[in-house]
């Protein structure tokens, strides 16, 4: 690593204040940023670590009915303070990575990192969560904008994530194990107004709303109603674990078997 | 360089570190406690797992200017106060839960910070805790057994010899 110096501001203010210096870069559970350091593909100068920010950590219930995750809240606090409230979410936490990762990884960092082949943004497209960040409220749908790639500005950090608590959610990821990312994952959440579905680890855009299979299961949330739907493989990543044509079967396959799981 | 302070197996530990010290070099290079291993520096293998503030963490991918004011407990705590094994590690022993040992300490704090969550955990939950801690000597049934055999529970119906 090229070395850096290391803030550790206790409130959002001081936060946002220590990232306006050239080269500042937010540090949430460093589980993707630190090995990224260590091949030397990032050099900021500042890194300004979110991790002693009490009001950017824990799960709540808002006043609307939301499912508050903290920011800097990590995976293991999801699995475990979310599961009474939204258990799609809390599973979907609880197979990031290993224990230990999750111990340190953040909603925030992964949300900001958004990672082509990460869980978190499936759950919060999948669920239309809104992003809440120092400066705005962003909508998932608003939020994501291709392979790590977000609509958050130089220096904006995500304090916290709002999840609409749906009727019935599941995500089915199917792992890529060296890495213990998604090789695809599926997330799909039913509401009263309709489902969402929402796959990650096969576009080359990064995580997206599955459409046909919304519409389809909003008439009939069966598996069966998935049947007959494909996706194009054309634009989908292919590298040594699968092809594009491969992802894309998956991408099926997976929703299914999120919506048989979601019951 | 800054100064960093924390606690360390219960004693009062500091040091000067850079922005970049990770918490396994400030373990292994300032404090010369070297049990705790590093083994792919990627934090894939888990060599490295410490506890910090009860949580097991790999050290190799946390700052060590992070851990400051934490108590963090590495392998050397792990024995008995009079020098003894432990339970997890007696059962390591007994269990021939190691061969070459250099994953050994970082699957003694999983097996630890598992066994503190979940006191009598199914072959299952261990294995799927172990994810993150990577073997190349013993195939992993053993390490299982270990850990079973230190949750009290009886192992001779574990598959592996």
């Amino acid at each position: 690593m090229y070395d850096f110096d290391v803030e550790m501001p206790t409130s959002v203010a001081e936060a946002v204040a220590a990232l306006s210096q050239e080269d500042a870069q937010a540090l949430g559970g460093g589980q993707t940023l630190i090995p990224t350091l260590k091949q030397r593909l990032a050099s900021p100068s500042v890194l300004v670590s979110l991790n002693g920010i009490a009001e950017m950590k824990g799960v709540c219930i808002g006043e609307d009915g939301q499912l508050c995750v903290g920011g800097a809240t990590s995976h293991a606090v999801v699995a475990k303070d979310a599961a009474a409230h939204f258990a799609g979410l809390a599973e979907l936490a609880s197979h990031i990575g290993d224990p230990a990762v999750r111990n340190r990884g953040t909603i925030g960092g992964s949300l900001a990192n958004n990672d082509p082949s990460a869980c978190y943004p499936a759950a919060a497209l999948g669920s239309g969560a809104t992003i809440v960040t120092n400066a705005r409220s962003i909508a998932a749908d608003d939020f994501f904008q291709g392979m790590f790639t977000t609509a958050l500005d130089e220096g904006e950090i995500i304090t916290e994530v709002r999840f609409p608590i749906p009727q019935a959610a599941n995500y089915q990821k199917f792992l890529q194990p060296a890495s213990r990312f998604a090789l695809v994952g599926v997330f799909v959440a039913k509401f009263a107004d309709g489902v969402r579905v929402a796959v990650t680890g096969a576009s080359n855009d990064g995580v997206f709303r599955w459409t046909e299979a919304e519409t389809a299961l909003g008439s009939d949330f069966s598996a069966g109603a998935v049947d007959g739907l494909t996706v194009s493989g054309d634009d989908m990543i292919s590298d040594l674990h699968g092809t594009g044509a491969y992802r894309a079967h998956l991408v099926g396959v997976m929703t299914k078997r999120a919506v048989a799981a979601a019951g | 360089m800054a100064q960093v302070s924390m606690t360390v197996n219960g004693k009062a530990a500091s040091g000067d570190v850079e922005g970049r010290t990770l918490l396994s070099s400030f373990l292994r290079d300032t404090l010369e406690l070297t049990g705790t291993h590093v083994g792919c520096d990627t934090s894939q293998c888990g060599a490295c797992v410490v506890h910090v503030n009860g949580e097991a963490v790999k050290a190799c991918t946390m700052l060590a200017a992070e851990a400051a004011g934490a108590e963090v407990t590495t392998i050397e705590a792990m024995a008995n106060a009079d020098g003894s094994l432990s339970t997890i590690q007696q059962a390591f022993q007994d269990h021939h839960g190691l061969q070459c040992g250099f994953c050994t300490p970082g699957m003694v704090m999983s097996a630890a910070a598992l066994l503190k969550d979940n006191p009598t955990p199914t072959e299952t939950e261990i294995r799927e805790y172990l994810e993150g801690n990577i073997c190349r000597c013993t195939g992993y049934h053993n390490i299982v057994k270990a850990i079973m055999a230190a949750s009290g529970q009886d192992v001779s119906s574990i598959a592996a010899e």
